[in-house]
């Protein structure tokens, strides 16, 4: 016990006196936060628009103005001439091209099929997703308020039976900003407990110190928890002081209990501190350790449904996600935060990374080794 | 001095080998309780390689080892109690300060708390590194560094210390006051096992062996060497035996 104490002052000391610790701890994740919760966020706003209208209707005018009158849409060109509209999208000028044939005001009279063409520039396809789903909508709210009010002159009853209302559950202002501030907030975690913990390993075996720590008594299970326990504590203090910046700057909701999310956290971090010894336990230099954490982190934080539901991936990939730490983690946040869920809820991402973190720790002990 | 109880390493037909490359070939030797015992060799003789077997840091490909009455393949973690090391590479904490230093390794080794205080005070006295006590150890030069390493080494009074170039880069001063504690370390007890690129300080040990290509090559006390080798110091000794292959 009291060489174990020894070791754990010896890496406090160490880790405060690292000059490179605190803004690392503090000032990296503050800005991260501010910066990529806006910049990841999904909300587009001033979609340029180019308006192509050959019709010159009541019609289209009105239409047009439902445009105008959004805040998604920047209408940069407006114009009969539709060859002119595509250079623009060619050039990028515009993103989108709404193009009104001559007629558009008449069909809609006869209630026949009323052509409406939407052009989108599908580089980004994401983008073009979003940019069509805003599209529909005005379209939609276009459609059922215009075609009532001619009917009505001409008797037809054109209202739709069902009309369909959605409600946003557990996140009602459809606020992207709370969605992508959990994760965030999952990205840093990992990837200070992980990184922290590699390059702390590694870097005492460049320095030929663990050479020395090899030479002497220590079990190997000393040594690691020395290793493990700081970065833990730190993890865990990086996710309380994110949520209380969530909370600040986001008004980030906590529906669920926090205990909840601290209790989770703290099986997690066992498993991603696991991963991060395990990586030094592999390589000998910082650099080597730097390029294979990198492989792995893109991989699990891309795959890991930050920016993507995973329900929208191939199976495959899915079942990918079965090792991918960060996913349950990711799942789990928004469920604990937003949503409210208890521990019923999420026990079987909890069992799993049990068992997840017991099996990349035992590998990573093994693999650690005194004796080459 | 045959008696195994006398020996504190025992070592016979010792062999590294690095795929195809023999870095210690069939090496046998014994080093007595009590004595300075200089490994002699040029770079890449195989010194480290050996040394580090001795210390438990690396595995023997084959051989019998025995180190403070243990031995190397079973009884690792028991020789790790009984021995210090100090390597070619600067082991303490550059970002610690010297008593921090001190009290690490004292507490690794389990030292209680209250002897490690009034050893680290009477080690401090006599190295006169008092003044410098709180120092951060990258801000103090390297021949203090060198002397502190060496104290550390043996503040848990090991039975044998290996110091692996223990004086590479340090002037002749202190050099000098290095092998005295040296000197002094063998007084008080403990087996120290040297490897130096330095001849001169060959002529301090009890008995060196000398190393070429991975085998050993001569071991005999200095004295014995030079008549035998009819060659006035080490160095004419040593050169001749790195000619002779």
């Amino acid at each position: 016990m009291r060489i174990l104490y020894t070791l754990l002052i010896k890496e406090f000391k160490q880790i405060f006196r690292n000059r490179f610790m605190i803004p690392v701890i503090f000032v990296v994740p503050l800005v991260q936060m501010i910066i990529l919760t806006y910049a990841a966020s999904l909300e587009m706003k001033d979609i340029k628009l180019a308006l192509v209208d050959q019709d010159h209707s009541t019609a289209s005018r009105f239409l047009t103005s439902a445009f105008d009158g959004s805040p998604y849409f920047k209408i940069m060109f407006r114009s009969e001439d539709e060859r002119e509209a595509l250079r623009l999208l060619h050039r990028d000028r515009v993103d989108v091209i709404l193009q009104m044939k001559k007629g558009f005001g008449q069909e809609l009279y006869r209630e026949g099929p009323m052509d409406l063409q939407l052009l989108i520039n599908a580089i980004n396809a994401t983008e073009a997703g979003l940019v069509r789903a805003y599209c529909t909508r005005i379209i939609t709210g276009f459609n059922s308020q215009i075609r009532p009010e001619w009917k009505a002159g001409g008797g037809l009853s054109g209202n739709p039976a069902v009309e369909i209302i959605p409600a946003f559950w557990y996140n009602p202002e459809f606020d992207y900003k709370i969605y992508m501030f959990c994760g965030i907030l999952v990205i840093l975690v990992t990837l200070i407990g992980m990184l922290l913990t590699a390059l702390n390993l590694v870097r005492e075996k460049e320095m030929g110190t663990t050479e020395q720590i090899n030479v002497t008594p220590i079990r190997k299970y000393q040594f690691i928890i020395a290793k493990l326990l700081p970065f833990w504590i730190i993890a865990l203090f990086e996710l309380g002081f994110g949520l209380v910046v969530g909370r600040l700057l986001y008004d980030l909701p906590v529906v669920g209990s926090l205990w909840l999310l601290f209790l989770f956290a703290a099986v997690y971090l066992f498993a991603v501190l696991g991963i991060g010894l395990f990586l030094s336990t592999i390589s000998g230099t910082q650099q080597q350790m730097m390029f294979v954490a990198f492989f792995f982190m893109v991989t699990f934080i891309l795959m890991s449904g930050v920016f993507t539901p995973t329900e929208s991936m191939p199976g495959w990939a899915q079942q990918i996600n079965v090792i991918n730490p960060v996913a349950y983690f990711m799942r789990v946040i928004r469920m604990v935060l937003l949503k409210g869920s208890d521990f019923r809820d999420i026990s079987r991402d909890f069992y799993s990374m049990i068992g997840y973190a017991s099996v990349i720790l035992t590998l990573a002990v093994t693999n650690y080794r005194k004796t080459t | 001095m045959t008696g195994s109880g006398e020996d504190i390493i025992a070592v016979r037909d010792l062999v590294k080998k690095f795929g195809s490359f023999v870095a210690n070939d069939r090496l046998t030797f014994r080093v007595h309780r009590g004595e300075i015992f200089g490994f002699l060799g040029a770079n890449g003789a195989g010194k480290t390689t050996a040394i580090k077997i001795l210390c438990g840091l690396s595995y023997p490909t084959s051989g019998e080892i025995r180190v403070a009455g243990h031995d190397v393949y079973t009884g690792r973690e028991k020789i790790k109690r009984r021995i210090g090391y100090m390597s070619q590479k600067f082991s303490l904490y550059e970002d610690l300060t010297v008593s921090e230093n001190i009290r690490l390794y004292a507490g690794i080794y389990g030292l209680k708390r209250n002897y490690i205080q009034e050893r680290e005070t009477q080690l401090l006295e006599s190295l006169g590194l008092r003044h410098i006590k709180n120092e951060y150890i990258r801000k103090i030069p390297l021949g203090w560094k060198q002397k502190l390493a060496f104290s550390v080494a043996i503040f848990h009074r090991p039975a044998i210390v290996f110091l692996d170039e223990p004086t590479g880069g340090v002037d002749p001063i202190t050099r000098r006051q290095f092998w005295e504690m040296i000197h002094e370390a063998a007084r008080d007890g403990i087996t120290v096992f040297v490897t130096t690129h330095y001849m001169d300080e060959a002529e301090y040990c009890d008995r060196v062996s000398i190393m070429v290509e991975g085998r050993i090559e001569a071991l005999d006390t200095p004295v014995l060497l030079k008549k035998q080798y009819h060659s006035a110091n080490m160095n004419e000794v040593f050169i001749k035996l790195a000619r002779k292959r």
